[in-house]
């Protein structure tokens, strides 16, 4: 019974479960993966955003270079980030992303837990049809949805068409190319990450405390405040960090649908990077993005670990 | 929550379908439009879904992205189950809050600083190490990174749901742990592992920013393409393309979804 | 409380030179700082029914699960039929356990869970359909072979997790809360039919329960664990009537205590001083306390008796109070009588006439006595 490498067992008795050396490489492997391609990444973007700019490939700096007496000189510079500051275009740009963000949060919420409460409140044979039409744009290719968004808020697309059909106005609203078209594209691609968790949240609720609410006196609107919307409070905040923080560095609804009024940060990297070729300062933007986002993101993972887990 | 539905329930629905829907539905409706110009109806026709059998760009695009999202999805299932395994089975290893930290952020990370960071790693990497060449590649890789982190949450919330005494009990049975995972656990999780391969399939080719960052030269993905004929304007030819799109992606969901009912029922 | 059968006539943990089938020696396990299990030796005999008591948390599922191989132990070693299980992972051991959940593959049908344990041996498969069938003829539930767990009925994947612990013939199983899930009827009816199986087969079983009539039922020794230690180990009958601590008198079973002070010890008799109690108590047999120190005596309210109305007053053993409650359970009724000192004690009587409940009822002043032998002295 007794295998004759007796130190490998003795080693894997001190991982305390069998199976240890399966259990190294299931760990290992995604470990450094990740590792290599996630967290390495942005220790370089941080280093670059730290790199003077030059004109070359790469267009920057080696930060860490060995000098002639073999020590390891550091090219430290800031002046990035205070390029960043001292230029309007990009503090506007942080902003207004924060502000678009923050407003589209807003309303995605109220339009989504409407609709998520409507849901749960309808007969559950509809119940199956109306979650699965929320699942299916879920699905559905981003980019062909904001194509769709085009389509329908131009000036000669659906909405100004009926508008006009009708006689509500006798000129084409101008909603495309303006921060309002970026709203509506953000709510409406959005929308599906605000609804279904804020479903989930009110499915779950026992519909026993409803009742016993009402049996203590409670009015159905006192009951929703005090026992419905607490409940759900998780699914919202879920939803809103899916909706915020993908918002706030959103790069293809600005350029596709918004004009030169609302620059957001996404697009300023973007140009930055591509256009500008000044990687530098694409990479202390999107430092800056980080840091903007380093709370939001922080509270989203400390909230997925304890709800994705599972009841183990 | 039960009894009749408040209007104000009805109307709320009413006009939040409407709103997701009569995007889709115009795109659709002019999808089948004779005339060239996409918001003027001349007539009912298919002839832009044979001029698109004919675009070698986005056929080249299609099958670039298809190829792309099938390795994708492949690397990000295996990667994904091992990470969920990690962390739902293994406790409390040392590192694992840097882990779990590392599985679920690139969930929220903004695809511009992901695609960013990730361009400049390969770049770095070429210069050091001569590898990898930036276009089909180096895609795959930085889509299977990010929806590793998607095939986690969906694995890992079916993994917590298992009894873990099943696996001892096999165990105890005389199963060695290799057994235990590929007669017990895996037979378990596969749906799990299916959602999170299509899952990882999806995103993969619906990914236009990260993809744009990291291609290199002559490699145009279909959203890419997309991207670059809507910049010049409306085309009746992404319609007939996006309608093609919407119409596998609801047969598929509602499929899934069918399967999955008649499982539970 | 009837007394199980198994193996209880030959007694092997009383015979000095019999080798114990499972030795347990200084096991100790601490999760992260807490000790689960805290210096525990047991030994388990070949053909034993052990027990292991306890309330939740007192370290019996630990214990149970370092015997199956789940958990290993941070001290201490574990010796399974003369072998050390330190180097053996649950796959190798000669031990299969039977989970609380039942932890049926739900993806596999009954037969092909009972079967599981004899593929992982390459057993030729004419003879696993043979055993298979034959196992689960044993516990009759021979006609839901095909079926899967989901649609069973609770009683039913109890037999199949217990026939799938047995199909391999370990010479050890393990039973974790087996009866837990069912209901109080059916668990009384299985409980037998367990004792039954396992004198058939002649394996030895150890089973963890928290329920102290189960225990008491089924098994040949029981051992009652609190806070990760051993309190006592012995037949179901030692452990009822000589508890050895204040701690196992009140788990098994009911216990009046009462404290007080030795004021004299003799080979025959011990006397104690109580203040709960207006007259003295005798405490028959050896004493084991000296004089002036302080102890509590028990006595089960079943040994209780009530004086009746103008019989002489006993000198000891005795006190006055007034009937507070009465608990009616129909073959019996508890009847809590407080003291003058306000102590409370509880006696019980069996209800002999179908009126006899008539004669004690509350606020009654009754008056009560026992037997010195039947005082268990408890030193604190």
């Amino acid at each position: 019974m007794k295998s004759p490498a007796k130190s490998f067992a003795a080693r894997v008795r001190k991982l305390n479960q069998p199976g240890a050396a399966g259990r190294m490489t299931a760990l290992v492997i995604p470990y450094a993966w990740l590792a290599l391609f996630f967290l390495l990444p942005l220790l370089i973007v941080l280093k670059i955003s730290v790199a003077e700019s030059v004109m070359g490939i790469p267009p920057y700096e080696p930060l860490l270079r060995l000098a002639e007496n073999a020590t390891v000189q550091i090219h430290l510079t800031f002046s990035n980030f205070v390029l960043l500051l001292r230029d309007d275009m990009y503090v506007v740009a942080y902003l207004n992303s924060v502000k678009i963000a923050a407003i589209s949060t807003l309303v995605s919420v109220v339009v989504g837990y409407s609709m998520a409460y409507g849901i749960v409140s309808s007969p559950l044979r509809w119940r199956y049809l109306l979650l699965m039409l929320i699942i299916i744009p879920f699905w559905t290719s981003f980019l062909i949805r904001i194509y769709a968004m085009i389509g329908f808020l131009k000036d000669n697309g659906l909405v100004n068409n009926l508008l006009m059909s009708l006689g509500v106005i006798d000129q084409p609203l101008a909603i495309m190319y303006t921060p309002l078209a970026v709203y509506i594209g953000i709510v409406y691609s959005y929308l599906p990450f605000m609804i279904l968790p804020i479903y989930a949240a009110l499915e779950r609720t026992d519909p026993s405390l409803l009742e016993a609410a009402s049996d203590l006196g409670a009015r159905p609107w006192k009951a929703f405040l005090r026992v419905t919307l607490p409940l759900s409070m998780p699914g919202v905040v879920a939803g809103s960090l899916l909706v915020f923080i993908p918002a706030v560095g959103e790069f293809v609804i600005p350029e596709l649908l918004g004009g030169l009024g609302s620059p957001m940060i996404g697009k300023v990297l973007w140009a930055e990077f591509f256009n500008n070729r000044d990687w530098p300062v694409a990479s202390a933007v999107a430092v800056a993005m980080l840091a903007l986002l380093v709370v939001p993101v922080m509270m989203f993972d400390r909230f997925a670990s304890r709800y994705f887990r599972g009841r183990s | 929550m039960n009894g009749r539905l408040p209007w104000f329930a009805i109307s709320v629905l009413v006009l939040g379908y409407l709103f997701l829907y009569s995007p889709i539905v115009s795109l659709i409706f002019y999808s089948f439009n004779e005339s060239r110009l996409v918001t003027v109806w001349a007539g009912f026709s298919t002839k832009w879904y044979g001029a698109l059998m004919h675009n070698d760009a986005l056929l080249s695009g299609a099958w670039l992205s298809l190829q792309i999202a099938f390795l994708t999805a492949s690397v990000a299932v295996v990667l994904g189950t091992l990470a969920a395994f990690a962390l739902i089975r293994f406790g409390n290893f040392r590192g694992r809050t840097l882990f779990a930290g590392m599985v679920t952020a690139p969930l929220v990370m903004p695809e511009v600083i992901t695609g960013l960071s990730l361009l400049l790693l390969f770049v770095a990497m070429e210069g050091v190490l001569g590898w990898p060449e930036r276009g089909m590649m180096t895609i795959v890789i930085a889509h299977a990174t990010f929806a590793t982190a998607y095939v986690t949450v969906v694995v890992q919330s079916r993994l917590g749901q298992i009894d873990m005494s099943l696996e001892e009990a096999a165990m105890d049975l005389g199963a060695r742990p290799f057994k235990v995972v590929r007669v017990i656990t895996l037979p378990l999780i596969w749906p799990a592992m299916l959602a999170g391969w299509l899952l990882a399939f999806t995103l993969s080719f619906d990914d236009l920013v990260i993809a744009t960052f990291t291609s290199g030269p002559g490699a145009k993905t279909l959203p890419m393409e997309v991207f670059s004929s809507v910049r010049m304007g409306v085309s009746p030819q992404i319609n007939a393309l996006a309608t093609i799109f919407i119409v596998v992606v609801t047969s598929m969901v509602v499929i899934a979804n069918q399967v999955a009912f008649r499982r539970r029922a | 409380m009837a007394v199980g059968a198994g193996g209880i006539q030959d007694k092997p943990w009383t015979d000095p030179k019999a080798q114990p089938f499972v030795r347990i020696q200084g096991v100790t396990k601490y999760f992260d700082d807490v000790a689960a299990v805290n210096g525990v030796d047991l030994n388990i005999c070949r053909g034993e029914f052990f027990a292991l008591l306890g309330a939740s948390g007192c370290g019996k599922t630990t214990l149970l699960r370092m015997l199956a191989g789940f958990e290993t132990p941070s001290a201490g070693k574990i010796f399974i039929d003369g072998v050390d299980m330190a180097d053996i992972p649950p796959y190798r051991r000669p031990v299969n356990m039977m989970f609380q959940s039942y932890a049926l593959f739900p993806h596999m049908t009954v037969g092909q869970n009972v079967a599981f344990g004899l593929q992982q041996e390459d057993v030729a498969k004419p003879e696993i359909a043979e055993r298979v069938a034959e196992m689960l003829e044993l516990v009759q539930i021979g006609e839901l072979a095909r079926r899967k767990p989901d649609q069973l009925s609770g009683g039913q994947r109890q037999r199949v997790a217990l026939a799938r612990a047995l199909i391999k013939r370990p010479k050890l199983v393990l039973l974790d809360e087996p009866l837990g899930a069912l209901d109080r009827k059916l668990r009384e009816h299985t409980q037998f039919e367990l004792v039954n199986i396992q004198e058939k087969l002649g394996m030895t079983f150890v089973i963890v329960t928290h329920d102290q009539e189960e225990a008491m039922t089924m098994a040949s020794r029981v051992c009652v664990m609190n806070a990760g230690m051993v309190e006592q180990v012995g037949t179901p009958s030692e452990v009822y009537e000589y508890p050895n601590s204040r701690f196992v008198a009140d788990f098994i079973g009911t216990a009046n205590l009462f404290d007080g002070v030795v004021t004299s010890s003799t080979a025959s008799e011990t006397r104690v001083h109580s203040a709960d109690l207006d007259g003295e108590i005798v405490v028959g047999g050896g004493g084991t306390a000296a004089v002036g120190a302080t102890v509590s005596v028990m006595v089960r309210p079943e040994k209780i008796q009530v004086v009746p109305d103008g019989s002489p007053a006993p000198s000891f053993n005795t006190a006055c109070g007034q009937v507070r409650e009465i608990a009616y359970l129909g073959d019996m009724s508890v009847y809590h009588v407080e003291l003058p000192s306000g102590k409370r004690i509880q006696l019980s009587r069996t209800n002999l006439l179908h009126t006899a409940d008539t004669q004690i009822s509350w606020d009654h002043t009754v008056r009560f006595e026992w037997h010195p032998a039947n005082g268990i002295l408890l030193v604190i």
